[in-house]
């Protein structure tokens, strides 16, 4: 069934709710409106205002009233409306979320999940299109996870609910209406592990989230051209497997890594790191990156062309492939 | 406690229906607005507001926040300013930047995507508007403790004493920020006034949401007076803004005024009120709509009329220009060029930043020379 992954996101909120009457939802708009992105759309008439609750506008207190709500035994499911507006919220994700279960010795978990919209190509004013993932996952005691279609939406999110763990679900608001079969009775894949979307022995390309579709583009259009590069989805940004990049680079000699967010302290580096540390001799070239720059996002005029497209990561791998 | 107590009744000066009504807590009476001038901003901000609407079906906007139905709150505190005040909006003052001498077509670049900000603050001292709930009032605050370590608080001199005025929403009352805005201001009584509007709704979440009592009644507990004001009586908003500002500027410390009014339209132009409201709320408060009681006051009302059919077709002449030249401006807004944000980003560019930004003209040259 071809579904739109802020439709498979509201059936995984609502079978979790189904599964565990511990689930409940809070966020700034989630009622009536079920959201600006409509992905709790109807939950709140279905499950009442208890277990779906409009929050007061405060992003300290949406995160705060859900690591007490954990304490208290609840599974919180967070909404921050858009990814610049997650900042008020950061103390209490970074000193007291992500550390709670360190405090009390491994005796304290909080099974809180925060999803956030994030990315840009939506022609959106400021703060609507950020990504701001490298901030959580440079921050130990949380896990990072970000879908790039309907299934790993409906499939993650899931998982996140049930995982005992905070987890941070970053959810590419420029796929939200892309549509993709879901399956709700798939075998649960492992959240830690990337996936394999198109095989190659060419060159190893790694993208999450919203690039993921277009990296699977550029690999299409190389394809033409007789290279068959390997498109790899990481899913997980923390922790993250950088085993299932190092064997394919093993095969390929060649990475690109391409993400959305900066490129200063970015996922793409820390990736790069790991599989120069792991593959060093198996390389035929320098890791290369694309990314946004390392600007503010910019007005709307500009987005097109300041994230990266298929262009400019064909042109990262025409060059990797030159050496 | 309820908040139906008697205290808590708006102050308002002039009713539903235009007629001038005794109430002995407004400091001034309709003498000490220029009623006409009055009028004719809130009719030609109501224009800005409805041409960008226009302009946003359009696909020239890519989104517009409505102030429909504010124009009361926001030409009564914006015509209460004098040169030398600063402005904290957020992102729905278009009245007061209207006020302040802001050039309406220069609102319109943020929302086109052309600019991230629009106009130079430090030429009117009318900041950028922010879209991030509540942080402004903290930079309000900032701003009224450089006035007081400037000397430029309670000297009496009337060119010289200055005060901040900054805008906010009920939903921000919500925000930590706003919180620790009203501790700082009380604790140094800083020249800063506080102007909630609160038009209802945040989004989809009704006042109730954000408060038990009304927003006015918060000052108390922070230390500081709170006025709750009719924000569709634009005489009365002048009023309360303009004994604050006095107030604050003399030294007296902050205030804080809630406006009660309506936000008429949706959220945003983006935005499906008909999800969380009903439509006859929106019939009901179109009824006290600000501009059309001030015309029925100016018109007849108590007393001779103030405006007649002659100023009422120039105004309907100044609309139509103004119409015309938002249409206009809003087209030949510059878009900006592909380095800009590389430039814009540091005083001085560091060699990292010069090199994608090198990279980035090259591409984009090149793509360019591909597509002609
Ligand atoms: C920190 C933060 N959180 C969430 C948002 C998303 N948001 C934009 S406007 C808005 C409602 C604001 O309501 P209110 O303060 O009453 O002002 P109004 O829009 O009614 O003028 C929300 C939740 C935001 N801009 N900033």
């Amino acid at each position: 069934m071809s579904t739109a992954m802020a439709h498979a996101l509201n059936a995984s909120l609502r079978d979790a709710m189904r599964a565990d009457d511990k689930v409940l939802l809070i966020g700034e708009d989630i009622g009536p409106l079920g959201g600006v992105f409509r992905v709790t759309d109807g939950l709140q008439k279905d499950f009442g205002d208890d277990r779906v609750v409009t929050s007061p506008l405060g992003e300290a207190g949406i995160v705060g009233s859900a690591i007490g709500l954990a304490l208290a035994g609840y599974r919180p499911v967070c909404e921050i409306q858009f990814d610049g507006f997650v900042f008020p919220a950061m103390n209490q994700i970074v000193t007291q979320l992500a550390r709670y279960r360190h405090r009390s010795e491994g005796r304290i978990s909080l099974p809180v999940v925060i999803r956030i919209p994030v990315g840009g190509g939506i022609g959106a004013i400021e703060h609507h299109s950020e990504s701001p993932e490298a901030y959580f996952a440079h921050t130990p005691g949380l896990r990072v996870l970000c879908p790039s279609d309907a299934q790993e939406a409906y499939d993650l999110l899931g998982q996140a609910i049930r995982c005992d763990d905070p987890v941070i679900f970053l959810e590419p608001k420029r796929s939200y209406w892309s549509k993709g079969d879901v399956d709700p009775s798939a075998p649960a894949v492992d959240m830690e592990r990337a996936r394999i979307v198109r095989p190659g022995d060419a060159l190893s390309l790694v993208a999450y989230g919203a690039l993921v579709p277009v990296a699977v583009k550029a690999a299409g259009v190389l394809a033409e051209e007789g290279r068959e590069v390997e498109v790899i989805d990481l899913r997980s940004l923390s922790p993250i497997d950088d085993a299932t990049v190092v064997e394919s680079v093993r095969r390929t000699g060649r990475l690109v890594i391409a993400h959305e967010a900066s490129q200063t302290c970015g996922i793409g580096g820390e990736l790069a790191a790991r599989v120069q540390a792991q593959a060093f001799y198996e390389l035929e070239a320098p890791i290369l990156r694309v990314t946004g720059y390392d600007t503010p996002y910019p007005a709307s005029r500009l987005e097109e062309e300041w994230l990266p497209n298929v262009d400019r990561i064909l042109e990262a791998c025409d060059l990797s492939l030159s050496h | 406690m309820t908040s139906a107590t008697p205290t808590t009744e708006p102050w308002s000066v002039l009713d539903a229906a235009g007629r001038l009504r005794q109430d002995d807590r407004v400091p001034f009476g309709a003498d000490a607005l220029d009623l006409r001038a009055a009028y004719r901003d809130m009719v030609l901000a109501r224009r800005v507001d409805t041409e960008a609407i226009a302009l946003q079906r359009q696909g020239e906007l890519g989104l517009w926040p409505s102030m429909l139905g504010q124009e009361g709150a926001q030409v009564g505190a914006g015509s209460a300013l004098r040169a030398q005040d600063v402005v904290f909006p957020t992102y729905r003052e278009h009245a007061v930047a209207w006020c302040f001498g802001v050039d309406p077509v220069q609102l319109l670049g943020l929302f086109r995507g052309t600019t991230m900000g629009g106009w130079d603050p430090r030429e009117r001292n009318f900041n950028l508007y922010t879209l991030v709930i509540g942080a402004q009032t903290l930079h309000a605050v900032g701003y009224a403790m450089g006035i007081v370590r400037d000397g430029d608080v309670g000297t009496g001199d009337p060119d010289r004493d200055r005060a901040v005025l900054v805008f906010l929403g009920d939903g921000a009352l919500s925000e930590g920020e706003t919180n620790e805005a009203f501790v700082w201001a009380a604790a140094q009584n800083l020249p800063v006034v506080f102007f909630c509007q609160n038009n209802q709704w945040a989004i989809s979440a009704p006042f109730s949401v954000q408060s038990r009592v009304p927003a006015a009644e918060r000052a108390r507990g922070f230390g500081f007076p709170g006025v709750r004001v009719d924000g569709n009586d634009v005489i009365a908003c002048h009023a309360v803004t303009q004994a604050a500002l006095a107030n604050a500027r003399a030294g007296g410390g902050p205030t804080l005024i809630e406006a009660v009014t309506y936000r008429r339209n949706p959220h945003t132009t983006s935005d499906d009120d008909l999800r969380y409201r009903a439509g006859s709320e929106n019939d009901e408060w179109a009824t006290r709509d600000p501009i059309d009681r001030l015309r029925a006051l100016l018109t007849g009302g108590d007393h001779s009329p103030q405006i007649d059919e002659a100023f009422l077709a120039d105004l309907a002449r100044e609309e139509e220009e103004l119409a015309e030249r938002l249409r206009g401006g809003c087209r030949a807004l510059p878009v900006p060029a592909a380095g800009d944000p590389f430039l814009h980003s540091l005083g001085s560019m560091p060699r990292d930043l010069e090199r994608q930004m090198n990279e980035h003209l090259a591409f984009v040259a090149a793509a360019e020379g591909d597509h002609s």
